[in-house]
């Protein structure tokens, strides 16, 4: 019988069904960091457990990195006890640890499939909800929580009810200037915040097969700011050819043979979906986010929704999402005010995220009183970053490049909005307080829409500000 | 290991009005600088709760009236965004042992019922209805009945979901499932042992 990928890899990995009628899944790749992992770590040691596969956990620190002064120990003292607990938890457990002096400490989501260690056909699981980003790679991959994070350390498996799938095909060419941040913006908006409750997204269509790893990356990360738990893509030659020569990757002559099992957990293509949803590239625009969610999106051209045009269930939360945002409903979200412009993040913090923005970025300069920083996923991403030069152009553009973390995507680190700053970000989540202040405003948006901000001093439509795409041929 | 059978919780309620209320809003990031959950209860739903000169907003949490409940009341997608247990483990060290709300996000629905508290889905005319019997009698008593998937309070009742596989554990006491998965040692192993990434 025809399977997708989702239910060949959930099915090579059940273990049996459990008493509630849940699946025991085996997890084969456990992802840890710094935030969610030292209270599994301490209930283990009060169930007297021990790591089961200790070989098959990962940990980097990510969270409380600061970006700019990185030497320890950390100026607050939390966030010291707190790499000093995950370095110890390792040291005790034999768990490897991508650790700060390593060179290959980084955001979690970045480390992972630049280590090579995120494979096709596998079952990858942490305690961070944007885990859906190692979907690009073809593996089912899932936010859990830290009760299900001791479940792993002492079983490698979890208790999890089978999602559904929904296959989400976007076909036909993006404009110019239209990148995987607004691809996957647009799904949200259209499918909503909590469209992909108890499904799996599929991704697939012209689109997905002609994007990079890293623009499949960026989409799959934000599945779960659909509702959807896991996010996936088919894996193909350019999976292959990203992984190969990776330090995690098979070798030798293990490889082909590795690449042989991956093909065999694409979707067949004859397979059934639960559901399947169309769009049309071309329908795609460069996308902001005006509110408190990020289905609260809308293309740089349109104006802020006002209460009365929005549908009946909806007015509450337009209402409050305006009053928060301050933003004037009716009126051109072009053209506000930005103070702080952020590119960095699990969605947006690879090698060509900082690529694209800096081939636009040369020759223009950040607008006064705007703070700008960029901010690499990983220490590598920074290596590659500064090997090419790309830092020097971010700064001199007046942009400030720091070190390797989450930085100003959720404010567990000194990089925080102050007051009501408008922040112009290339990350995930545009709740309220989300980048560290209580009134902080969030605009999400692509990398070179972030770096159009940071010129501009205001939202503005990237095409425009650079001369990207058809407004410059015009 | 032993669990308590959860099969009805009892308690005053809280109604915190809204949809969408995101595990940021529950648990603001910079206080999830810690290695162990104590203490999170403090700052629970903070940033609506508190101004930043610490002094109260108004807030359901704040109101004397609701002093001590421990049945939230909520609306739509209710836990939304992060995976983080800081939000569930808040909400049961605030003291709350039993939600309901109109929809819950998948992550935050089962790191509550790790934790034992069950989720329950009503319809938002249902919640109203209690939320307006609680506005009116704050001492009104509710019993979530997980077994029968009923809400009662006061003299009148109504039905709700709390979702299968969730019923089945807390009315068993099985909702923390480690027991059941380390009796599984053999049978992973030979799962794991057909999977080459897993020795590699």
């Amino acid at each position: 019988m025809s399977k997708s990928l989702f239910e060949k890899v959930w099915d090579a990995h059940a273990v049996k069904t459990l008493s509630n009628g849940q699946t025991q899944l085996l997890i084969g790749t456990h992802l840890i960091h710094e935030v969610t992992s030292p209270q599994a770590f301490g209930m283990l040691r009060d169930l007297g457990l021990k790591v089961a596969y200790p070989n098959r956990t990962f940990a980097t620190v990510d969270h409380i990195v600061p970006t700019d002064q990185r030497q320890e120990p950390f100026a607050d003292p939390l966030a010291d006890a707190m790499i000093r607990e995950l370095r110890k938890n390792c040291e005790e457990t034999g768990v490897t640890f991508f650790d700060l002096p390593s060179g290959k400490q980084g955001i979690v989501h970045v480390v992972g499939p630049e280590q090579g260690i995120t494979q096709p056909g596998t079952t990858i699981a942490c305690g961070d909800s944007h885990t859906s980003t190692h979907g690009a790679f073809g593996a089912i991959a899932f936010g859990i929580g830290t009760t299900q994070i001791r479940d792993l350390l002492a079983t490698q498996t979890m208790a999890l009810a089978k999602l559904k799938v929904r296959r989400i095909n976007v076909n036909g060419e993006l404009r110019p200037g239209v990148y995987a941040k607004d691809v996957i913006l647009h799904i949200i908006r259209t499918l909503g915040v909590k469209g992909g409750t108890g499904f799996a997204y599929e991704y697939g269509g012209s689109v997905f097969d002609n994007f990079t790893m890293e623009e499949r990356m960026t989409v799959c990360n934000m599945s779960i700011e659909g509702g959807a738990r896991a996010g996936y893509v088919n894996p193909d030659e350019k999976t292959f050819e990203y992984l190969k020569g990776r330090p995690y990757s098979p070798s030798g002559d293990y490889w082909d043979a590795a690449v042989e099992t991956w093909k065999s957990f694409a979707s067949d293509p004859d397979c059934s979906y639960d559901d399947v949803v169309e769009f049309d590239a071309a329908d795609i625009a460069p996308t902001v986010t005006w509110g408190i969610n990020p289905e609260q999106a809308i293309a740089v051209t349109e104006n802020v929704p006002t209460v009365d045009g929005a549908a009946d269930e909806d007015k509450e939360l337009v209402a409050e999402a305006l009053e928060y945002m301050k933003l004037p409903a009716g009126e051109p979200i072009a053209g506000t005010k930005v103070d702080v412009c952020f590119i960095g993040s699990c969605t947006n913090g690879r090698l060509s995220d900082f690529e694209e923005a800096a081939k636009y970025l040369e020759g223009h300069k950040v607008a006064d009183g705007v703070k700008a920083i960029a901010v690499p996923g990983s220490q590598v991403v920074d290596a590659i970053c500064r090997e090419k030069g790309l830092h020097t152009v971010f700064e001199e553009a007046g942009f400030e490049w720091r070190g390797a973390g989450c930085s100003m995507c959720l404010a567990m680190n000194p990089d925080k909005l102050v007051g009501d700053q408008l922040s112009a970000s290339s990350s995930n989540r545009n709740f309220k307080g989300r980048q560290g202040s209580p009134t902080g405003r969030t605009v999400l948006m692509s990398p070179v829409m972030v770096a159009a901000a940071a010129i501009r001093g205001e939202i503005a439509d990237a095409r425009e500000v650079f001369g990207v795409g058809e407004l410059a041929n015009a | 290991m032993a669990l308590e059978k959860i099969t009805e919780v009892r308690g005053r309620g809280v109604h915190v009005a809204g949809n969408e209320i995101d595990t940021d809003r529950i648990i603001p990031a910079r206080f999830m600088k810690c290695v162990t959950f104590d203490g999170l209860g403090e700052y629970l739903f903070y940033d609506v709760r508190k101004h930043e000169d610490g002094t109260d907003k108004d807030h359901p949490l704040n109101d004397a009236r609701f002093s001590g409940a421990s049945v939230l009341l909520s609306g739509e997608n209710f836990g939304c965004g992060s995976s983080r247990e800081h939000a569930p483990q808040a909400l049961y060290r605030y003291g709350f042992r039993g939600i309901i709300a109109e929809s819950y996000a998948e992550i935050f629905f089962g790191n509550c019922t790790t934790l034992g508290i069950p989720c329950f889905c009503a319809t938002k005319e249902d919640i109203q209805t209690i939320a307006a019997a609680i506005e009116a009698d704050p001492s009104i008593g509710i019993a979530l009945d997980v077994a029968n998937e009923r809400i009662r309070f006061g003299d009148q009742s109504v039905t709700a979901v709390v979702r299968e596989t969730a019923r089945k554990a807390l009315c068993d006491g099985k909702w923390d499932m480690i027991g059941e998965l380390a009796d599984g040692k053999d049978e992973i192993a030979s799962v794991a042992s057909k999977l080459d990434y897993m020795s590699r």
